[in-house]
């Protein structure tokens, strides 16, 4: 009896999951189904079928080079996620090993930064960029997306790392390890999976990024959120062409995230069961 | 020593001045623009430029309408210099003009700017020069399927009035067919729904502002305009309306499903395309219609604009491209591309008096006669102290005009009633007007 009631609830369990699942991904699988469909069909109402027609994508690729921004996104996602990462270690490895009292207020002090609207800052950053002449170029928008995004690295890390005994970094230094042993050799192996998976997010945030990567470029660095927002049109039909290019800009991150979903899912609960 | 320092410093400035003609003879124009067949097909056709100008190479940064407005607005407050032309609406080239934003345009005599159709010549002009080259333009008209009308056995004059539209909306109605008889825009917004208001708003004679700025939507003009608005779409529109814009209503249209759409001339040549639209062979067209008594048909004029920002550091090649992308040679060379119907609309009178395009454009006569009424100078009967047709050529009235957009939306949805909309309408907007300092 036990024995059924526990397996009515793991399909119970099972079915919701689903459910939730198929919940978050709808927007996503509904872009694909639009994106098959003609612009008529597309904007007639809600259909779930297709017909199938790929008319949009050849569109899409004729009036835009779809390589060029996709390079600037995977240049500008895996720049910025390392740039953040070597940053974001060793202020990690700080905050999680040598704790001052002011380190929880650092943390929160950085964190603090993400609740400003991204706007409110807009024509400084735009007047820096314009000044240093670092406007519409990959070094520049790398840098402030790292910017951008190192408080949540640092906070990721930091609760990594905060899981690792300190133990294991005071035998290494009994041992003879320097700080940098230490950090290359010890603590970042152990932390391989949360870093892996800080990793896995920030490339995603990145990719993602659509104010700043659409206001701070023009051509030479737009990457594909920029390559996106030039198929809505005023007046003419466009959300299939929209829902083809919107397919082709996730493509990638969504076949990085679906090969890489086991070590994001190890990762974000790393630690979490003790 | 002397001789080398000589021969060195001759060296660098030959080198200077080498990479000085260099500079000059290869330029990178980047052109700001919105995603539409027109543009599109621009895009396809600057090899045919760039061939004839082998120094200049021309890069297209295509945006949505607002993130467009946006991003150039801020790169010309800023003094960016990230564009070098742009492309803008009758809305912003008086407002920029006059702020200095943009690069007054002068053309030879090849370029026959006598040509340009007056009513949007003046909408890009301040104090007489020109500060924007026409693309291709609009007003708004009636089209309507001929076939329905003559099902329903009521006659669409050339020149409506409003009765005549909803006598003919009613007949042409039949809901259990998903034939509604009228498709108008309800999507809020200052370029969509009170594109439309504000244009039959000016048919039945009120106006946005008194001399004085106040808000005028407690008149009665106003509110004889929502009634009727609200009870057209009520009772002969289709359903779901208060989300229908500009694309909505073309769809919506080509699929055969409306008796009649008022809105922007440029969707003739969408309607009427047998490609895309199931009802092609019968779109006949009218006047924007009027209120009995009244001689205004909206004065809706809008024109697709290439533009120089004054922080343009390629003014000259700017100038050689607009010339070239708005000559009547470019409409020459789309017409023998892709035939007469493609060539840009709305900009030119010696379109409009070629056979060939009448022959292919059934409806050129129309639409020529809708811009040449629009007068945007004088958009009401009534005194107004801004001009502007289907629109108030103000900065403040983007975020005005979407406000009050909001209202009719709701309105439109059952939200709210009129009575409610247009007292909110009128508080929301004294509210800005007095904040931005017009009322005093």
């Amino acid at each position: 009896m036990a024995r059924a009631t526990s397996r009515n609830a793991k399909i119970g369990w099972t079915a919701a999951a689903w459910f939730v699942a198929l919940l978050i991904f709808f927007p996503i699988l509904y872009t694909i189904i639009t994106s098959l469909k003609t612009e008529q069909e597309a904007i007639a109402g809600f259909d779930l079928i297709p017909s199938l027609t790929l008319e949009s994508y050849q569109t899409v690729q004729s009036q835009n080079n779809y390589w060029r921004p996709f390079t600037n996104s995977v240049i500008l996602a895996v720049g910025s996620t390392i740039l953040a990462l070597i940053v974001a270690i060793p202020a990690a490895w700080a905050m999680a090993f040598s704790p001052t009292r002011r380190t929880k207020d650092i943390l929160m002090w950085m964190l603090s930064t993400k609740m400003m609207p991204a706007v409110a800052v807009l024509v400084p950053i735009y007047l820096i960029f314009l000044r240093t002449g670092l406007m519409d170029t990959r070094i520049g928008l790398t840098v402030l997306l790292m910017l951008i995004n190192l408080p949540i690295v640092v906070w990721m890390l930091y609760t990594y790392f905060r899981e690792i005994p300190g133990e294991i970094l005071e035998a290494a230094r009994m041992d003879g390890a320097t700080l940098r042993d230490e950090i290359l050799y010890v603590l970042t192996p152990m932390a391989i999976p949360g870093i892996a998976s800080t990793l896995l997010l920030n490339i995603i945030l990145a990719w993602n990024e659509a104010f700043w990567t659409i206001q701070l470029t023009t051509t030479n660095a737009a990457p594909l959120s920029a390559f996106i927002a030039s198929f809505s049109s005023p007046q003419g039909l466009f959300w299939a062409k929209l829902s083809a290019a919107s397919t082709m800009a996730i493509a990638p991150i969504l076949i990085l995230g679906w090969f890489s979903q086991k070590q994001l899912v190890r990762g974000l609960t790393f630690g979490a069961v003790k | 020593m002397t001789t080398t320092l000589r021969a060195l410093m001759g060296a660098t400035a030959l080198c200077a001045t080498a990479g000085l003609a260099a500079a000059q003879d290869n330029v990178t124009l980047t052109v700001a623009t919105v995603n539409n067949g027109d543009m599109i097909r621009m895009q396809g056709l600057t090899s045919e430029f760039t061939a004839a100008n082998p120094g200049i190479t021309v890069e297209w940064v295509t945006l949505e309408e607002n993130i467009l407005r946006e991003r150039v607005t801020t790169d010309i407050a800023t003094q960016g210099g990230q564009y070098d032309v742009l492309t803008i609406g009758t809305y912003e080239v008086p407002i920029w003009a006059k702020q200095g934003w943009l690069v007054p345009l002068e053309f030879d005599e090849d370029y026959a700017v006598d040509d340009l159709i007056p009513a949007v010549r003046e909408a890009l002009s301040v104090d007489g020069k020109l500060y924007a080259a026409p693309f291709y333009a609009e007003s708004a008209m009636v089209m309507y399927r001929t076939d329905l009308a003559e099902a329903a056995g009521v006659t669409i004059p050339e020149e409506p009035t409003w009765t005549d539209i909803m006598a003919a909306a009613k007949a042409m109605t039949d809901k259990s067919k998903e034939q509604y008889g009228i498709c108008l825009r309800g999507k809020p917004g200052w370029g969509e729904n009170m594109g439309f208001i504000t244009a039959m708003a000016n048919s039945y004679g009120a106006r946005w502002f008194d001399t004085d700025w106040k808000p005028q939507f407690d008149s009665a003009e106003w509110k004889e305009t929502t009634t009727d608005y609200l009870a057209m779409m009520n009772e002969y529109g289709p359903p779901g309306a208060s989300s229908n814009g500009f694309n909505e209503n073309l769809s919506l249209f080509q699929q055969g499903k409306c008796g009649m759409w008022i809105d922007a001339t440029v969707a003739a040549s969408f309607v009427t395309d047998p490609k895309t639209s199931t009802v092609a062979d019968n779109v006949g067209f009218a006047k924007f219609p009027t209120k009995e008594g009244l001689d205004n048909r909206g004065n809706w004029l809008w024109a697709w604009s290439l533009a120089i920002p004054a922080s343009s550091d390629a003014q000259d090649a700017a100038k050689t491209f607009i010339a070239w992308a708005t000559s009547k040679g470019y409409t020459e060379l789309v017409a023998s591309k892709e035939g007469w119907r493609a060539a840009p609309p709305g900009t030119r009178t010696s379109l409009y008096e070629n056979a060939d395009y009448q022959k292919e454009a059934p409806f050129a006569a129309m639409t020529i006669s809708a811009i040449n009424a629009a007068t945007p100078q004088k958009a009401s009967v009534q005194d107004i102290p801004y001009t502007g047709g289907q629109f108030v050529a103000i900065p403040e009235f983007q975020g005005i005009g979407t406000a009050v957009g909001q209202q009719f939306s709701a309105a439109l949805a059952g939200q709210m009633s009129a009575e409610d909309a247009l007292a909110t309408a009128q508080a929301n907007t004294t509210r800005e007007m007095t904040r931005a300092g017009y009322i005093k």
